[in-house]
């Protein structure tokens, strides 16, 4: 998104001069993660925890207001979890599943995202992205192999053979490192994308959208609020989401003719929302204009400079697809990047990441494309069928299906090399290339928890009993349900199609790689293998 | 090949004039928005994304005759 607006500053941290700086010879390290938003935070957390030394750059000292991303979707809760900070952020976030959309004020359809019980996370935490940041800085800070630079800027990029020369723009003056790898995560505007000369494929849409966050004590429930065609906000669509702190967000559409300036300011904002909220009480927080992109880099991975989040590609806010996708972009390179720098695999492994979450980013833009156009028709012509939807949706269970008004953000499924195809047929709701669902269990000592949480990060052997424990291959945590874990509710049975004997391959960031329906080492073995990109 | 545009009707001239005094009365643009609502419901009741596809390629190819013929037209 290209926005403009001011933002107060919520939360400061402090500059401190670097050895680095003070060195005759350029320091040199393995892994520099440029941006400390969600996506780059959650990737140095996790190349953390798995062992790897991270240079984590900003070119701010601060968090400011402005809610940006707020819905955080299951599955990058379930990351979150795993990186340290998922339970505190949905306590402190406002859980919602229920969706809403109107026309006018008649309720064309409502939505469940997610009925079925025995997960962890919920389907959707709504939560200001300063929240997730400053959560995401304290843990980053606690880990001592991340070393967090504020007010430091990278202004200079030079690419080797197996490596990067950064020269970094600080208080004190410029100094320049070395970087086996460099992560780009420095968002929309990448300031790395500029210096090595990159540009998007994709579009850029004309409508102009208001987006604020309103202060207010409000009893609307706690639910996604869609309207098309408003009383309050003619011929146009409104979106309404609850944050924390009795703040809310409210998404305006504008029109194609919408004027940046004028639209910001606080009297005509205020008199948009009043039509929209009524006569009650409220504070304006945060406002800002936005025109929304569904675009993308060729290639996130160039050489020893990978891209990952909005750096790499952007969408409209309809489906909560962007920090939700920065944030898996993250939990996947990771694990890759890790296993390289560990001499565990090939740097062959890095190109699949480009492969499997550029699939992941053309779903995403995709969905974000089909919305966008649907909320913002781009003529009369398509608007006029547009509105027949809209009618027709009142009436018939088909149309219902084709409003959209966002689709919401799920987990890819990666069609990929890295999975063993399946020799045998399983049933259920578990697919090869896709995170494995979650399920309550207990442990030997009769503790409830969830599968997920058992998890560690590791390559994951889990076996359903069926005689003795086997032997898995080395770098492989073998997790046994019925002697580990104890399937209580029978929820992992049926979300796995699991029958004793069943083995199930997880890849680090618990995707499924490879199931069969008898343990077999050398076949366990063959999985982990191809799994690490090994031929 | 999978539309079918051989006559399907066993009175093609009643359906016809099912769908004219559908419209009649109508101002153009009322009779857009019922065009764009039959369309939906009809799309949906076939239900198949290819013959949809070619449905669409159909319509749009006679459009382009249409357009020809009219440029001739005096």
């Amino acid at each position: 998104m290209a926005g403009a607006g001011e933002r107060k500053v919520l939360f400061r941290y402090q500059y401190r001069r670097s050895p680095d700086q003070d060195r005759r010879t350029c320091a040199r390290h393995p892994v520099v993660i440029v941006g400390a938003g969600p996506v780059g935070l959650a990737a140095a957390i996790d190349l953390a925890l798995r062992g790897a030394a991270v240079l984590l750059l900003d070119e701010s000292d601060r968090i400011g207001a402005g809610s940006r991303g707020i819905c955080y979707a299951k599955r990058t809760l379930e990351i979150l979890d795993r990186l340290g900070v998922g339970e505190q952020l949905v306590a402190r976030g406002v859980t919602w599943k229920l969706g809403k959309v109107f026309l006018g004020n008649a309720l064309v359809y409502a939505f469940d995202l997610f009925p079925e019980g025995g997960h962890k996370m919920p389907a959707f935490i709504n939560l200001q992205q300063y929240y997730l940041e400053q959560a995401l800085v304290e843990r980053a800070s606690a880990l001592d192999s991340i070393d967090l630079r504020w007010s430091n800027r990278v202004v200079g990029l030079d690419r080797g053979d197996d490596g990067v020369r950064l020269t970094i723009a600080t208080p004190d003056g410029p100094y320049a490192i070395e970087a086996d790898w460099v992560i780009a995560a420095d968002g929309a505007r990448s300031t790395i994308r500029d210096l090595m000369g990159l540009g998007f494929e994709g579009l850029t849409f004309e409508d102009k959208f208001l987006i604020a966050d309103v202060r207010m004590a409000a009893d609307f429930p706690t639910e996604r609020r869609f309207w098309f065609d408003p009383p309050f906000h003619s011929g146009q669509s409104a979106l309404m989401h609850r944050q924390p702190d009795n703040m809310w967000r409210i998404d305006l559409q504008l029109g194609r003719d919408a004027d940046v300036e004028t639209e910001q300011e606080p009297g005509r904002v205020l008199a948009r929302l009043r039509r929209m909220l009524g006569d009650r009480e409220l504070s304006l927080e945060w406002v800002s204009i936005y025109r929304f992109n569904c675009r993308r880099l060729a290639r996130f991975v160039h050489g020893r400079v990978v891209f990952i989040g909005d750096s790499a590609h952007q969408v409209s806010p309809f489906g909560a697809r962007g920090a939700n996708s920065g944030i898996q972009d993250a939990e996947n390179l990771a694990w890759k990047l890790s296993a390289v720098l560990a001499g565990q695999a090939d740097i062959g492994l890095i190109e699949t990441y480009d492969a499997e979450r550029i699939q992941a980013a053309d779903e995403n833009i995709g969905h974000s494309t089909r919305s966008t156009d649907f909320i913002a028709p781009r003529s009369d012509a398509e608007r006029r069928l547009r509105n027949a939807v809209l009618h027709l949706a009142q009436r018939a269970e088909f149309a219902r299906r084709m409003v959209n008004s966002g689709r919401l953000s799920t987990a890819s499924i990666y069609a990929s090399p890295l999975s063993t195809p399946d020799e045998a047929t399983f049933a259920g709701p578990a697919r090869l290339g896709a995170p494995i669902p979650d399920a309550p269990v207990t442990t030997r000592d009769g503790r409830a928890g969830f599968l997920l949480e058992r998890l560690d990060g590791a390559f994951e052997v889990l076996y359903v009993k069926d005689g003795a424990r086997p032997n898995v291959p080395d770098g492989a945590k073998l997790t046994v349900i019925g002697e580990d874990i104890v399937d209580t509710t029978g929820a992992c049975a049926e979300r796995l199609d699991a029958s004793p004997g069943a083995t199930y391959l997880l890849r680090p960031d618990q995707h499924l790689a490879a199931r069969f329906r008898r343990f077999d080492g050398e076949k366990v073995s063959k999985a982990v293998n191809r799994a690490l990109g090994k031929p | 090949m999978k539309l079918i545009t051989d006559s399907r009707f066993a009175n093609p001239d009643a359906a016809f004039v099912a769908l004219v005094e559908a419209r009649r009365g109508l101002t153009v643009e009322h009779s857009a928005d019922l065009d764009a609502r039959l369309v939906l419901i009809l799309a949906n009741h076939i239900g198949d994304a290819d013959i949809l596809a070619e449905a669409i390629a159909l319509a749009k190819a006679g459009s382009e005759t249409v357009l020809a013929d009219c440029k001739s037209c005096p």
